[in-house]
């Protein structure tokens, strides 16, 4: 088995699912040749030939349009949105056009249409580069929203995404594109879209979480382990659907729950996991489910950062207030 | 020192040069003769007929569908007439192969197409089986959002190229449509791939009310054809024989790989926008209405055929009688639908249906079940 990054993972992916199935597509902003500008399908078009994987025009609307008619044509495109804060340019495709395709013609067409695109704050990058929109999307029925927190976990949701035959978003978190390595197998493989996975094991609380601030929330039971607290992180993986299952089993268990997003707190996500969580579990709830999140103003540039984006020492914060109300 | 004069680039004269050369395409004039003896596309006395046919069969369907929508037994309806050339003579150069994704006023066109009149009935009414296509059928239904087809037939026509099939991916809007952002990505994509599309804009001078000339500076939307490399027509879009035989060059060019072709018809909306509450008066005069009646399709092209020999009242008639009882017989068909639930619509979300919507799907099963 081989040890690769996230971004590593997400080209084996890619890779494997072109090999496995010839309607697999691969295009957008500077894909080809040179291989995106995080290297995520290096060498794609080499192996598989400018019909399969190539560059458009500079029009994420288009790419979105052509994405939609390409899958009208029977083929799995997988466009790439080159930063995920240029995603306004192409919502109509999105949630206007292939999020509605199943629907509008009465469950006779479809649009197996998977957008990777690169987001998350921690790297420098410049404005609309970074933010956390997956809340506009996973508040759009008719999408799916995957967000990998692994590279395991990133190549076996996304050969799931593209297998998908509706349309799924998959977003790519910059700050873990090369953050760490783990063990990759060569062959395809998939992790079913809608499951969480348990990080780790707990007693006394759950804490809710995807992308980078799995990561995050991980450091913190840690933290708080050393004081005797039992901990339960959970990776959402997939944020729409969510595996409503999983999380109410912990919750079931633990009695106290928290939710943690790098987006701002108006975003939608982690709101939405609390009010499912008040449906169902709270008989067993021994404290309100409170929320780590970024502020509810725009996101900074580059060097703000820092001071903005949630980080571990904010979740023990949280956390003590939800195990000791 | 100064530049020589003669060797400056002289912008202001290359745009008239480029907008003289957009002249308007023309065959059959307003009285019923050919015009341009070369160009006439030469259809069979069948053909011919057939075209007439289907403009008159489709007047009839244009004026039952607001009379059935006025006693509330239609939803929203787009009228057609006077766009029977711009719809039905582009479409009758196409196979079924072809691919329409059209705008929401081409009803007929998808009609023509092959999806049954029953079901463009319940797409009016917001019935989901409207819209629920037979595979083969290749249309998509009416598009809300305006210019959004343009990019998708982008990607349809890319498709059919990556395919190797002998076929073309044709998109209908508007004037206003043209002015937006996804119009342009659409022929400029179609442009740098050479995929095999057909672009056409029904120009009905007005965009509900907004008139022709505050859409845009330029003298011609055909035009707009070179800023991204690709050929543009400008057509009588009231006469059928011109309309068809630009259409079929363009399905030539593209089934040769030689790319998309944008094609502005210059035509009039005899009605109102829709049938939600639109007043023309309010925004054209009746003048400028009687002008383009002159130029009808219909009427210069029964001239036509007349004088061939190929049509009378009797053959009309026969079209007229024979549409209204279909369109009868189709209104029957479309209220036996079943009447619609939540269930319905939450079952066509997703194929696998997620925790979220499978709830609710509970829910409302149990409620209608009552």
């Amino acid at each position: 088995m081989a040890q690769m990054t996230m971004v590593q993972a997400i080209t084996d992916a890619l890779r494997t699912e072109m090999q496995n199935d010839e309607n697999v597509l691969v295009f957008g902003e500077d894909v080809g040749n040179n291989g995106g500008v995080f290297r995520a399908t290096e060498g794609l078009q080499k192996e598989f030939g400018e019909d399969r994987v190539f560059d458009t025009p500079l029009a994420e609307s288009g790419i979105g349009g052509l994405a939609i008619g390409l899958g009208l044509q029977g083929f799995r495109p997988v466009a790439e949105i080159q930063f995920f804060g240029f995603v306004y340019e192409v919502m109509d495709s999105i949630s206007g056009q292939m999020a509605r395709m199943r629907f509008r013609s009465g469950g006779s067409l479809n649009s197996p249409v998977t957008i990777r695109s690169p987001f998350g704050g921690g790297v420098h990058t410049p404005e609309m580069h970074a933010d956390s929109l997956e809340g506009l999307m996973a508040s759009q029925p008719g999408l799916k929203v995957v967000i990998p927190s692994t590279p395991y976990d990133a190549k076996g949701l996304l050969i799931s995404s593209i297998r998908d035959n509706d349309p799924v978003i998959f977003l790519e978190h910059l700050k873990l594109y090369r953050s760490g390595r783990q063990e990759v197998p060569e062959e395809s493989y998939t992790i079913p879209l809608g499951k969480a996975d348990v990080k780790r094991e707990g007693t006394d609380l759950t804490i809710i979480a995807y992308g980078a601030m799995v990561q995050e929330s991980l450091k913190a039971a840690e933290e708080l382990e050393k004081e005797d607290f039992s901990v339960e992180v959970i990776d959402l993986r997939t944020i729409q659907p969510l595996d409503i299952e999983t999380l109410v089993a912990s919750v079931e268990k633990t009695g106290r729950a928290m939710v943690v997003q790098e987006a701002q707190k108006q975003a939608g996500i982690a709101a939405n996991i609390v009010a499912e969580l008040m449906d169902r579990t709270i008989l067993s709830l021994e404290a309100p489910v409170l929320r780590v999140t970024a502020p509810d103003s725009i996101f900074p540039f580059s060097q703000a950062e820092q001071v903005w984006l949630p980080n571990s020492k904010d979740i023990v914060e949280t956390a003590k207030k939800v195990l000791t109300f | 020192m100064a530049a020589k004069k003669s060797k400056q680039f002289q912008p202001v004269e290359t745009l008239h040069a480029i907008e003289e050369k957009f002249e308007m395409v023309q065959i059959l004039n307003e009285e019923g003769e050919i015009v341009n003896e070369e160009a006439d596309p030469k259809l069979s006395d069948e053909d011919l007929q057939e075209l007439m046919r289907r403009m008159v069969y489709t007047r009839i369907l244009d004026q039952r569908s607001i009379s059935l929508n006025r006693q509330g037994r239609l939803g929203f309806y787009a009228p057609t007439a006077g766009q029977e050339a711009s719809q039905l003579a582009s479409h009758f150069a196409l196979t079924k192969d072809d691919f329409i994704l059209p705008g929401y006023r081409d009803v007929p066109q998808l009609i023509w197409h092959g999806w049954p009149l029953h079901q463009a009935f319940l797409f009016s009414r917001g019935h989901f089986m409207g819209n629920q296509m037979e595979k083969g059928l290749n249309i998509l239904p009416p598009q809300i959002i305006i210019g959004a087809q343009f990019i998708q037939a982008a990607g349809v026509a890319l498709g059919f190229q990556k395919r190797k099939k002998e076929a073309v991916a044709v998109t209908y809007t508007g004037d206003g449509g043209s002015s937006q952002g996804d119009f342009y990505e659409g022929i400029n994509f179609a442009g740098s791939f050479r995929s095999p599309a057909i672009f056409i804009v029904q120009n009905n001078q007005f965009a509900i009310s907004t008139p022709r000339e505050l859409q845009t500076s330029a003298k011609t939307i055909a035009q707009k054809a070179v800023a991204a490399g690709i050929p543009g027509v400008l057509v009588d879009g009231m006469d059928p024989l011109a309309v068809y035989a630009v259409t079929r060059d363009a399905r030539e060019r593209a089934i040769k790989g030689e790319g998309p072709t944008l094609i502005e018809t210059l035509c009039y909306r005899y009605g109102p926008h829709t049938m939600a509450g639109d007043d023309p008066t309010r925004y054209r005069t009746s003048d400028t209405d009687s002008e383009w009646e002159k130029k009808d399709p219909l009427i210069r092209f029964r001239k036509y055929l007349e004088a061939k020999g190929l049509w009378n009242e009797e053959k009309e008639n026969e079209v007229i009688e024979q549409a209204k009882d279909e369109i009868k017989a189709a209104i029957k068909k479309a209220d036996s639908a079943p009447k619609q639930t939540v269930t319905n619509m939450l079952e066509i979300m997703y194929e696998e249906v997620p925790f979220n919507v499978q709830e609710q799907l509970d829910i409302y099963k149990a409620k209608e079940s009552k």
